[in-house]
């Protein structure tokens, strides 16, 4: 049995390309991230060398994931200081873009993660086990506990983020694995499951982005309908009650937790343009307005 | 009565906290304790991955290395490879098997410098002084050398010639008139680079080259060399060996030698 998209009715009102188009820009940039490290085995054309946990762009950017830094520095290992540099760059460029913007425009697990969810939405799949968002703090916490016990990376012997770019950039099959099981994980056991209760990569980032600038703004709430699309797509759906609902208690319309992705699957969902980016700074609401270019279908005037 | 129940929280915030704290942290626990079962298996390494040039001890090494591939990518003769789920090693780490192909020992020792880590140390700079590994000879049964014929291959490819690989002359008792040209690795002087196994022209080689953790090398500390303590001390340790008086059963003289 399929449901309807929830993206339909803001397709209708906004066209496709409004109601389409940080998916699109995502699923680009995750497509660039990947391509820089391949044109070089596939064509000798190097750009970044590498991979996630730590590259080498155009022979002079150092680039380190912080959180791998960070475990081997539980491991107490001190790194050189190429790794240090590279480490500063990425935690510096996350705390402007969004800690977890590293999640839905970077990681390559995200398209298997939202192509599981989507054909959750699709066939209308409900059963979900019992998971909660806290746990994956707690396991970062435990992850480097862990390094500092045994005296290696931990996380990154089963990382399936790095594995699958690992195996896509280096050619390794079985390291592709881990994302199969995430796929099933996030179809068949638990709703945005991995994402969105176990990875502790993205528990890092979260915790650095909830001081981050750039953020999601429910700056049009006072237009809001309570359709509830934002929330049948956010791969995050607590983050957004605070600042889409804080109308009546006038708290701020940045959606503020560090869960958010910065995805923007709210912004191209709402048909009555609630959502948009914008830094936290920015305390603006919009008052209620239906914009020239919201044509009202007659379908839903008809249903009054 | 009115008093309340002896399980109404007096904070339930608090109570909240501490529950959650259980759940989740015990939660974690467990999950990371069955990925520090997994962590353990994975620091044991099959005997023919051998890691790059400068790479620390294993130990040190699985806390330092990240697993990025930018050796991998800066090797010129692609020796190097990252270890795939199911190889054996810490996956994602680099190795290289020197049957397959042997480390060329580069001037410029490009993949250490690639490493952003040091988990391939920073500080070697003469790739004679690297550490891969130790040529061993495994098969003195099969060896050419040892069966008095004349192979020397492995001696010929050693980048380290007449210094790791020697070739020790002695006699050949099955002819009983020829030599046999026994091929000797002077560890001191093995990098390790796997030349000699690379090349070793027997189906299965005769001449492998072993991590060091599994060669050894080293001399139990407990164990006092007489020689070189001399040579510490400036001399003799001990005094003069003391002249025993020679004894019979009965007593008597030995003839020819003074009581």
């Amino acid at each position: 049995m399929s449901a309807r998209s929830p993206y339909a009715e803001a397709y209708e009102l906004k066209g496709v390309w409004a109601s389409r188009r940080y998916f699109a820009l995502r699923r680009l940039a995750q497509a660039a991230f990947l391509l820089v490290f391949l044109t070089g085995p596939w064509f000798g054309l190097w750009i970044a060398k590498g991979s996630l946990s730590s590259s080498r762009t155009l022979d002079v950017l150092p680039l380190t994931d912080p959180f791998v830094l960070l475990q081997s520095l539980f491991a107490r290992h001190w790194p050189e200081t190429t790794a240090l540099i590279g480490a500063a760059i990425v935690l510096g460029a996350y705390l402007v873009v969004g800690g977890r913007t590293y999640c839905s425009w970077v990681c390559p697990i995200n398209p298997i993660a939202d192509l599981a969810a989507a054909v959750r939405r699709r066939f209308d799949i409900k059963q979900t086990a019992k998971l909660r968002p806290e746990f994956r703090n707690y396991f970062a916490v435990g992850v480097l506990v862990l390094s500092f016990a045994t005296g290696t990376v931990a996380w990154e012997l089963v990382n399936p983020i790095t594995a699958l770019h690992r195996a896509l950039v280096f050619g390794l099959p079985f390291a592709a694995t881990g994302a199969l099981a995430i796929f099933i994980f996030d179809l068949l056991v638990a709703k945005d499951g991995w994402c969105g209760h176990v990875c502790p990569v993205g528990a890092f980032y979260g915790a650095l982005g909830r001081a981050a600038l750039v953020r999601v703004s429910a700056g049009g709430r006072e237009s809001c309908d309570d359709c509830m699309d934002c929330f049948a797509v956010c791969p995050e759906p607590h983050v957004i009650s605070p600042a889409l609902r804080g109308g009546k208690t006038g708290a701020s319309p940045i959606i503020a937790s560090g869960d958010c992705t910065n995805c923007g699957a709210c912004v191209d969902v709402c048909p009555r343009r609630v959502f948009h980016f914008a830094h936290r700074f920015d305390l603006s609401v919009a008052p209620p307005r239906l914009p020239a270019d919201h044509v009202i279908p007659e379908s839903s005037l008809a249903k009054g | 009565m009115n008093a309340p129940t002896r399980n109404a929280p007096a904070n339930p915030g608090r109570r909240k906290a501490f529950a959650d704290l259980a759940r989740f942290g015990g939660g974690a626990a467990a999950a990371a304790l069955a990925l520090g079962a997994f962590e353990r298996q994975s620091q044991a390494r099959p005997a023919q991955a051998l890691r790059p040039p400068g790479a620390r001890a294993e130990e040190a090494f699985l806390s330092a290395c990240v697993r990025c591939g930018l050796c991998v990518r800066d090797c010129p003769y692609k020796t190097l490879k990252l270890a795939d789920w199911g190889d054996g090693l810490a996956p994602g780490t680099p190795y290289y098997i020197a049957r397959d192909v042997a480390c060329e020992m580069c001037d410029n020792i490009p993949c250490v410098k690639a490493c952003p880590t040091g988990a391939l140390d920073h500080a070697l700079v003469d790739i004679g002084k690297a550490k891969m590994g130790v040529a061993v000879i495994t098969s003195r049964e099969t060896c050419l050398n040892l069966q008095g014929l004349r192979c020397d291959v492995c001696y010929r490819v050693c980048p380290a010639i007449d210094k790791a690989i020697t070739l020790e002359l002695s006699h050949n008792a099955r002819t009983a008139k020829h030599a046999l040209f026994e091929p000797t690795i002077h560890a001191e002087y093995c990098t390790g680079c796997g030349k000699c196994e690379k090349s070793c022209v027997l189906t299965e080689a005769a001449i492998k080259v072993l991590p060091i953790e599994l060669a050894a090398l080293k001399q139990d500390a407990h164990y006092k060399r007489g020689w070189i303590e001399k040579q510490k001390a400036g001399g003799a340790l001990v005094d003069a060996p003391v002249k025993l008086p020679t004894r019979t059963p009965t007593g008597e003289p030995v003839p020819g030698i003074k009581p």
